[in-house]
């Protein structure tokens, strides 16, 4: 693609692709927003990726609005605009087309098939996503116990996400993190 | 059970003669949304089967089930086919505006904060702290989402799993490329472990 082009052109191009791509959920292609975003467009560095994961992360909605965030830093509002239609459109419009065929779900065979096949994808997806992100942001001994930490609170007990991420930010506003 | 489901005795309102508005869908997905934190699913659940009983738990699975298989932001899937069904396209736009709308202005209300005081030191600190334990949160997501293939023992999956990850992780190749390669090895390898398990 040449670097004249439309950037909203751009960003609905980027991410209808991805979002048909999107196996098991935003979170598992959070690799390849990384990829387009930081890699071939170099819209922005690893730290603002991470960045605006974080933010993605502390409000309310669906994950899929970490693509809000990235059409925003590309091209403002309506970069914001684009990228959250091109992001949710096309496949919520397969999914109303296929629900309408699809009229009995549980009776056909190849669909529970399919989940099936598609759990391991998505688990290994989401296995990058965490490294990926690890990478970008800064990679210190006491960030990475935070990782930790929030792992296993959060694999062992049923407390609300957000706290986790209220103490997360707390720590590293304190200056634990460098 | 959480207490809220005790009542689910009671008669399921008529939802034939007497389907939720386009407004009332616009409003509970807007209302699921805002109060997702961490991904709107569980709220999603509680509203539609618990709160409004638009559906029994049965029918949510299903319905989920279809949208989790196929590719998107899978809630957001949900929203418009859950809508339709009750007010045709009309009331799944209605569904679809409500839990991405709201939330998206908010986020783009906070892009805009982040483009003037991103550089501001105690700001970065802190959206690094998020981002260490979200992180954390992703890795609890990977473990519980492990737990069944290992009780099963299921040690193709974990191949295809650990090559997903190094293509994608390590090695950082294209989504596209790799699920293109992936995908079909492992519907042939699902496949045919359904037929040996027969």
């Amino acid at each position: 693609m040449s670097s004249d082009e439309n950037p909203l052109f751009q960003l609905f191009w980027t991410f209808a692709v991805i979002s048909l791509f999107a196996v098991g959920g935003a979170n598992a292609a959070i690799p390849e927003m990384h990829r387009i975003a930081v890699d071939v467009h170099h819209w922005m560095d690893d730290k603002q990726f991470a960045d605006i994961f974080a933010i993605a992360q502390l409000s309310p909605g669906p994950n899929v609005l970490i693509v809000t965030l990235i059409g925003y830093a590309v091209a403002g509002v309506a970069g914001a605009l684009v990228s959250t239609v091109a992001m949710c459109g096309p496949t919520a419009a397969l999914a109303y087309f296929v629900s309408r065929w699809l009229t009995h779900p549980r009776e056909a065979r190849w669909p529970a098939i399919v989940r099936a096949a598609l759990v391991p994808l998505s688990i290994g997806l989401m296995a990058a996503s965490a490294l990926i992100l690890t990478q970008a942001s800064d990679n210190t001994i006491p960030a990475l116990l935070i990782t930790l930490g929030a792992a296993i609170v959060a694999s062992t007990t049923k407390l609300n996400p957000l706290w986790l991420l209220l103490v997360g930010a707390c720590l590293g506003f304190a200056g634990i993190l460098g | 059970m959480p207490p809220e489901s005790v009542p689910a005795k009671l008669p399921l309102p008529d939802l034939h003669s007497n389907p939720p508005s386009v407004v009332a869908l616009f409003l509970a997905f807007a209302k699921m949304s805002l109060s997702g934190f961490g991904g709107v699913l569980v709220f999603a659940r509680r509203a539609i089967v618990d709160e409004h009983r638009w559906m029994t738990a049965d029918e949510f699975n299903e319905a989920f089930a279809l949208c989790h298989f196929l590719p998107g932001p899978n809630v957001v899937n949900l929203s418009l086919v859950f809508g339709s069904r009750f007010r045709g396209i009309v009331g799944g736009v209605a569904a679809f505006a409500g839990l991405v709308g709201p939330p998206m202005l908010l986020v783009t209300v906070l892009a805009a904060i982040y483009s003037h005081f991103g550089q501001v030191e105690a700001l970065r600190r802190g959206l690094v702290g998020v981002s260490c334990a979200a992180i954390g949160l992703l890795v609890s997501a990977v473990i519980r989402m492990m737990a069944p293939l290992l009780k099963k023992r299921d040690v193709l999956g974990f191949v295809v799993t650990a090559a997903v990850f190094a293509a994608i992780g390590v090695w950082r190749l294209p989504l596209p490329a790799v699920l293109l390669v992936a995908v079909p090895i492992s519907l042939a390898v699902t496949y045919a472990k359904t037929r040996w398990a027969a």
